[in-house]
């Protein structure tokens, strides 16, 4: 018995250094927190917690800082991509990482990722699709699927009134300054892992200085979808993936004379 | 350091390069747009950085970001690009970030025009964007003027960790006047920037935010900021007299460039023997409530005058100092125009003796 426990005490699975050891307060089954510990790790894998900010959202995300041990800015809704652009110039040397929803970063923040990316600024985009605004209770996002109920489109999300759901990695990716740009998901295991590397290649292209990088997540809001967190993870796979499709949509190029 | 001619914009520029304000973030509007056409020529050469923002509001959220670092960081606009900053500024008073916000005033409300004006003292002094907020505001009326507010506003941003807004009438930006830059910005210590986010490389990581969820701790951030107001209140307060003495009948409260058309006024009565004085307050916030009351109760004086560009918005803050003790009158124009000395003098000379001068 005594042996069966010295052997269990090799350590394969831990905390990242990079997380706190704060309990976080997402719903039962929300993949934000599969999320956050896929960031803490590739930031720990590549060495660079010391000189990470990252920027926080407005959103079910806003209380990020309490679970990361990495310097934070909070931005107002929308707004984080201008901060990091302002931080980023002004302090070359840090890795600087946003982290949005899509109400976030896909409605009233729009102008700024697009305008970011543009540019080219060398810090990393975490965008979390979760279909739905989760914080404010399960309004309507610009993300919504097709007939897709929420507290504001009762009647399920009109295509002829909203319009169709924005697919951010495709937009972005029309622009031409170099950028890598990929869409992932975590309702899988195997989806994890792919996520993972993906998110991690994100931060280590800002460690080469290369380009703006941007991963969308499609993620889970079970509270807000009204489904259980089971369900919520096969609404992913039959109802957004079709729509958002995954892989890479643009990989960093060489820089471009003009 | 030899006077040269230059346009007031410009001097602005090269006055924030002077105190180390080496990070920009602007988008053009008229009439402050060759601030950033001159720091765009600029700031390379001394290592800084300018963004061209895609819009003010991204413009004071990379203010926001950039301030974070504990760097000296600004922008210049004019008053609808004030006004899609006020997010930002909110956030930023609220995270008591230092940052240093130039205004060159046109006329509104709305798009307005593109002329001088001093139509955003409600917004500039009473916070402007939402919250329990203030912002140090300082208003020169020369161009010299200029570029040592400019100056000074980077070391009051720091030293109170609190935006401070140079608050320039659209003439202040266009007028060329001679300057003077000094060899060398002295200022006093300030403290250690232990605030700034540079990586928790050996401490514990820092948070900034305007975020409390609990409202004890939100009351008490309010609280935390109230009490800096207030001692700027008590240590900032910034005017300059013009002939203030016993023998005026009237004193007249304006401020910037209208204040000096004020001074023409002033000269030419005393010529005729009539006895004006004037208070221009150069901090807007903190108002100079205390100069203006004292001067305003002297025995001859009959009344006050406020002369703005603007249909009367100082003039509330006038008539607060002087407490009903003596009658606040107001005299102004605004959507670009600017008062005449002829139409000030016969304004005040109307007050004084029903239009017979002296
Ligand atoms: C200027 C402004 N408008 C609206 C809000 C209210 N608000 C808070 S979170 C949110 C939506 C967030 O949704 P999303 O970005 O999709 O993130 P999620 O909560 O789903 O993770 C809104 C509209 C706000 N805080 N500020
Ligand atoms: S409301 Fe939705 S997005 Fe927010 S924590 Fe709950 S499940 Fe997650």
């Amino acid at each position: 018995m005594s042996e069966v426990t010295a052997q269990a005490t090799t350590i394969t699975f831990s905390r990242p250094e990079s997380f706190s050891d704060a309990v976080t307060h997402y719903c039962p089954g929300c993949t934000h927190g599969i999320i956050h510990r896929l960031v803490a790790e590739a930031i720990d894998e590549l060495g660079i917690r010391g000189r990470t900010v990252g920027i926080a959202p407005v959103g079910c995300s806003v209380l990020i800082y309490n679970y990361f041990r990495t310097d934070f800015l909070e931005s107002p809704h929308g707004r984080a991509p201008a901060l990091a652009t302002g931080l980023k110039r002004v302090s070359p040397e840090l890795i600087i990482f946003t982290y949005q929803g899509d109400g976030d970063l896909a409605s009233i923040g729009m102008s700024e990722i697009v305008h970011a990316a543009n540019r080219g600024e060398k810090f990393t985009t975490i965008f979390v699709n979760n279909a739905i605004y989760g914080m404010t209770g399960g309004q309507m996002a610009p993300t919504t699927m097709p007939g897709q109920v929420t507290a504001t489109s009762p009647y399920g999300r009109n295509v002829e009134e909203a319009g169709w759901p924005i697919r951010m990695c495709e937009l972005l990716s029309s622009l031409r300054t170099p950028a890598y740009i990929e869409r992932v998901a975590v309702h899988t295991p195997q989806n994890i892992v792919r996520a993972k590397r993906a998110i991690k290649t994100a931060f280590q292209n800002q460690v080469d200085g290369l380009c703006f990088s941007l991963i969308e997540v499609l993620s889970t809001c079970p509270t807000n979808w009204g489904l259980t967190p089971c369900e919520a993870t096969q609404w992913v796979q039959t109802n957004m993936s079709p729509y958002y499709p995954l892989g890479v949509f643009k990989k960093p190029e060489p820089r471009l004379e003009v | 350091m030899a006077r040269i001619l230059m346009k007031g914009n410009e001097a602005i520029g090269e006055a924030a390069i002077r105190a180390g304000g080496i990070y920009y973030f602007a988008y053009p509007i008229t009439p402050q747009s060759e601030v950033g056409e001159y720091l765009s020529r600029r700031l390379p050469e001394v290592g800084g950085v300018f963004v061209q923002a895609e819009s003010e509001v991204a413009v004071g959220n990379m203010l926001f970001g950039a301030a974070a670092s504990g760097k000296r960081v600004f922008t210049s606009s004019s008053s609808p690009g004030i006004s899609l900053m006020q997010e930002a500024i909110s956030y930023m008073a609220g995270a008591q970030l230092p940052v240093v916000l130039i205004n060159i005033m046109r006329g509104g409300p709305g798009l307005g025009g593109i002329l001088p004006a001093q139509s955003d003292y409600f917004q500039s002094t009473r916070g402007g964007g939402h919250g329990d907020y203030r912002v140090l505001v300082l208003a020169p009326a020369t161009v010299q003027e200029a570029v040592d507010l400019t100056m000074l506003a980077f070391h009051l941003a720091e030293k109170y960790r609190n935006p401070v807004l140079i608050a320039g009438d659209g003439m202040i930006g266009q007028m060329m006047e001679p300057v003077e830059f000094p060899d060398q910005f002295e200022e006093p210590p300030l403290p250690p920037k232990d605030w700034a986010t540079v990586g928790a490389r050996d401490r514990a990581p820092l948070i900034t935010k305007s975020l409390f969820l609990d409202p004890v701790a939100l009351e008490k951030n309010s609280i935390i900021l109230h009490e800096k107001y207030l001692k700027m209140k008590a240590d900032e307060i910034r005017f300059e007299p013009y002939k203030v003495s016993p023998k005026n009948r009237a004193i007249i409260v304006s401020y910037g460039t209208m204040a000096r058309i004020c001074q023409t006024v002033i000269d030419e009565l005393e010529a005729n023997g009539t006895s004006i004085g004037l208070l221009r307050p150069i901090s807007l916030f903190p108002f100079p409530e205390r100069a203006i009351h004292d001067a305003a109760v002297a025995p001859n004086i009959e009344l006050v005058l406020t002369v703005e560009m603007s249909m009367g918005q100082m003039v509330e803050d006038v008539e607060k100092a002087v407490l009903g003790k003596k009658p606040v009158h107001f005299y102004g124009r605004t959507g670009g125009i600017v008062p005449s000395p002829e139409e000030v003098r016969d304004c005040l000379l109307k007050l004084l003796d029903g239009g017979k001068a002296k």
